[in-house]
């Protein structure tokens, strides 16, 4: 043991500073987000981390976050969904028409629409995954298809409104189990359980890490980001608990990301799709399934998608043709701005999400400023730029 | 004969690494000079600062060029004085025809547009310089790589080359094209072209080289010269390890027991060509705990033999019957093939071998996950221990496991491909050129490593396109030409002549 350089030896003699600068780009995410949301926060006068503000921040971005977990996916294997925006869209008229048109109950126009998008992803799947045909043409079709489609299926008029039980997929909340109300005892318990599961889950992480001695985040670092994210955490919970609570859409978006995130980091599917991404060949002579888990990313896309379309018609209370429009272009945007990498292999569902967030509290913010969308599009377009300028310079320094 | 090139106390550092320490090289006019080293010794890093990809600033000591102080500050300016590199990687662009490739960047045209007839008649003129008889409108994608390395040599003569640099120019070549490779130099050195070639072939090196300079752990360790003194490749060896290397194989008890893989009436078809087969009726067996060559000419067939068997990763319309131990297993798919005991170390590491982005630890494991994991869940503890374990039996040299793969030498990267499937517990290993493009130090490893395989009852099937290293390592030899076995040899009666022979008569 004595001879051999010992990776905590080594990472404890090069310090912080270069712990720093090889996971510059996580903390450098996180950095922007706060460094984001305070610039709006001093410019709106306080009106970004309004309670009701930050209800609607979620409200409005669910959906891309949703989607966003699923594109992670597929770029980290190593391909695009042009389609999402489309078949959110489509996904969201169908159910409009079961409801509306049809009289279908809610409790069976969920689970059908779920299975549609699955069918959806799966039959641009089938082509990219055991055609090869590149998955920029298969969903640039779809996108087109289900553009169309959309428009068919509601004859080009917006369909609407839904009754009550379809709407609390978006605009419900979560009730007072406590009943106090204000603050919302169900939010506060929820976040406070949450801050501590993280910060329990991490303890007990870098404790196993250390007893295999391949832990090499400074003390002070693991303090800090976990101090942050706890505080953050309760801030936003106390902001909701004294509007009216978690919303539902919340709840859904949290247990996908902690459900999307582990199957990322840390089960052999998730590793094989990075695998995948990282080198298609060297996979699959490793025995890996490369053209089934190309299809698997997919179908989970078309699912994700779909349940984006239910969530986005439930809070617009109507579908619409035009739902869904060029959203696809915001969720690609948002996995990059996460880290991603376009030749696949690189990416993280934390940082999608986060990415997601710098958007929306981007989009949020200037609207309060009342900056105008043309203006809105250059900055997100530069932002989206600046991000993977970032990451390529790293890169290079790092090479 | 004057000095051409002289570098002067080189000292170049990375951070935390100097790559060259106080390196000296004087190259004369008109000679071909060699420099050896180890994989990481610095040869390339030496190669590059001459070439300007590290500017001039970034290193310590003086370049002498021509009786002048030079620098340069970019492969541009080192090209405008005649100093040309021709990578390991080809620079070429497939989709192009030789013309195009020859004259890119440097294209006969006035203001912009292009003059083929120009273009043509110097091509023909610099093909013929070369001894290549293609057209000039054909494709690079249709050369072989032999032929793309003579082209690689005319785009540098069409640029009025002063000193030729080639790193590792017959790596990928096969002995035919080698010696066409090697005469063309032999050519260019009367003609007034100086080279440099860098090479882990030392019988090339023998055959060529005028001076030699034998790098070690980025110093100068020996200048030679061959034109005075007869250089051997021990001498030679024993200078880039700093040993002695009087066995170049380590020794190994020869015991094989009883059949363990089987092969029987294999075939196999070209997979877009479908009436080319490919693959002949090839039977063959191998022992526990025996080491089995294949040798072949490059194309014999031997890498397609072995991606068809494993997996059927190669190839269309297979047929024919593998048993392990004697009784039939299944191969159809990679998985299939992984779980009856197969394992095959591919030819092309960075290619087929290897996701260079990930860590040498995600690349152990990938190939057996399930050990790392309970129900899909990936211990990553357990991960870390499994591939520190093989970083220490394996000798891995690298300051974690959690490096990234691209950061490796390359025969440090061949053994991270050797960790993966030994984790993946196969009885036999099928090795395509194992030792391809890695120094003498590893390969030594490597062959050790063969041998403790070989200790514990595994078979392995060695494929090589270096004969010697056949002959030094195997119990058995097959011998394949043209998609069929046409020979066995036992490890007594097996000699260069007999299987080059059994090549040529069939």
């Amino acid at each position: 043991m004595s001879d051999t350089a010992h990776p905590l030896g080594t990472a404890q003699t090069k310090g912080t500073a270069s712990y720093l600068k090889a996971n510059l780009r996580e903390y450098g995410l996180l950095f922007a987000l706060i460094a984001i949301m305070v610039f709006f926060q001093i410019v709106t006068d306080g009106t970004l981390l309004k309670a009701v503000n930050i209800t609607n921040l979620f409200l409005q971005n669910s959906y891309i976050i949703i989607m966003a977990l699923g594109m992670l996916m597929v770029i980290v294997a190593g391909h695009i969904d042009l389609s999402v925006g489309s078949v959110m869209g489509f996904v969201g008229a169908f159910a409009a028409v079961m409801i509306v048109n049809w009289d279908m109950p809610v409790a069976v126009t969920i689970p059908i629409c779920l299975v549609l998008g699955g069918v959806i992803g799966a039959a641009q799947g089938y082509w990219v995954a055991y055609w090869k045909i590149p998955s920029f043409i298969v969903t640039l079709a779809g996108m087109l298809v289900f553009r169309g489609l959309s428009l068919w299926l509601l004859e080009g008029q917006s369909v609407g409104p839904f009754p009550k039980s379809f709407q609390l997929l978006s605009t419900g909340f979560i009730p007072d189990i406590f009943g106090i109300n204000r603050p919302n005892g169900t939010a506060l318990a929820v976040g406070i359980i949450a801050v501590m599961a993280i910060i329990w889950m991490g303890l007990r992480k870098r404790a196993r890490n250390k007893a295999y001695g391949i832990e090499d985040e400074p003390t002070a670092f693991f303090v800090v980001r976990n101090a942050i994210v706890a505080g953050a955490l309760l801030f936003v919970v106390y902001k909701l608990s004294m509007f009216r609570g978690l919303p539902n859409v919340l709840i859904t978006m949290g247990v996908l990301t902690i459900i999307y995130a582990f199957l990322t980091e840390q089960t052999t599917i998730g590793r094989r799709i990075y695998a995948l991404g990282g080198n298609e060949k060297a996979a699959k002579l490793s025995g890996i399934p490369t053209e089934r888990l190309t299809f698997l990313t997919f179908v989970n896309m078309g699912v994700l998608a779909a349940l984006a379309g239910l969530i986005f018609a439930a809070r617009l209370n109507t579908a619409t043709p035009k739902a869904g429009f060029a959203v696809e272009l915001d969720v690609i945007a948002a996995v990059f701005i996460g880290g991603a990498s376009m030749s696949g292999g690189v990416g993280k569902i934390v940082g999608a999400v986060v990415g997601a967030f710098i958007m929306g509290v981007m989009n949020n913010g200037m609207s309060i400023m009342g900056i105008g969308i043309d203006y809105q599009q250059v900055i997100k377009g530069l932002v989206l730029l600046a991000a993977v300028i970032f990451d390529v310079y790293n890169k290079q320094k790092q090479g | 004969m004057q000095t051409l090139l002289e570098m002067r106390n080189i000292t170049k550092t990375f951070p935390g690494v100097k790559a060259l320490d106080d390196v000296n090289l004087k190259v004369r006019q008109g000679e071909i000079h060699a420099l050896v080293g180890e994989n990481g010794a610095g040869k390339s890093t030496l190669m590059k600062v001459l070439s300007g990809v590290y500017p001039k600033g970034s290193y310590d000591g003086e370049i002498h060029y021509g009786g002048q102080i030079a620098g340069f500050s970019g492969i541009s300016d080192s090209e405008k004085l005649g100093i040309i590199i021709i990578h390991q990687e080809l620079a070429l662009v497939p989709l192009l025809s030789i013309a195009e490739n020859l004259f890119l960047g440097n294209e006969c045209a006035k203001g912009g547009v292009m003059n083929w007839p120009e273009t043509y008649r110097r091509t023909e003129e610099l093909l013929r310089k070369v001894g290549l008889r293609e057209a000039p409108a054909t494709l690079i994608d249709s050369l072989g790589v032999g032929k793309q390395q003579l082209i690689e040599i005319a785009k540098a003569l069409s640029k009025d080359v002063r000193i030729l640099i080639l790193d590792e120019p017959t790596a990928a070549l096969s002995e035919a094209d080698s010696q066409a490779l090697l005469d063309l130099l032999l050519e260019l050195k009367i003609q007034g072209v100086t080279s440099i070639i860098i090479s882990h072939k030392l019988n090339e090196i023998r055959r060529i080289a005028d001076t030699i300079t034998v790098i070690r752990d980025g110093a100068t360790v020996s200048t030679l010269d061959a034109s005075t003194e007869d250089i051997t490749e021990d001498r030679i060896v024993r200078d880039m390890v700093g040993r002695d290397m009087s066995h170049r194989y380590p020794e190994r008890e020869r015991r094989a027991g009883e059949v363990l893989l089987d092969v029987k009436n294999w075939n196999v078809w070209h997979p877009e060509h479908a009436t080319r087969q490919v693959i002949k009726d090839v039977h063959f067996h191998v022992r526990k705990g025996e080491v089995v060559g294949i040798a072949g000419l490059m194309g014999a067939g031997r890498t397609e033999l072995a991606m068809s068997l494993f997996g059927r990763s190669y190839g269309r319309n297979i047929s024919g019957t593998v048993s392990l131990s004697g009784k039939p297993v299944d191969t159809s798919t990679v998985m299939a093939a992984i779980k009856s005991g197969l394992a095959y170390v591919t030819e092309d590491r960075k290619e087929l071998g290897l996701i260079l982005d990930e860590t040498i630890q995600r690349n152990i494991t990938l190939a057996n996950l399930g050990d790392v994991s309970t129900s899909g869940v990936i211990n990553e503890a357990e991960e870390s221990n499994v591939a520190e374990r093989y970083r220490k039996a394996m000798n891995i040299r690298t300051p974690s496991v959690f490096q990234k793969v691209m950061n490796l030498s390359g025969g440090n990267q061949q053994k991270v491909v050797l960790s993966k499937w030994l984790f993946a517990g196969p009885e036999v290993l099928i090795l395509d050129e194992p030792t391809r493009g890695i120094d003498v130090g590893a390969k030594f490893e490597i062959y050790g490593i063969i041998n403790d395989l070989s200790a514990q009852g595994k078979g392995v099937v060695m494929i090589s396109s270096e004969m010697p290293e056949l002959l030094g390592m195997c119990d058995r030899i097959y011998v394949m030409n043209e998609g069929a076995f046409v020979g066995e040899l036992s490890a007594a009666e097996a000699s260069q002549e007999r299987i080059m022979s059994l090549i040529v008569t069939e």
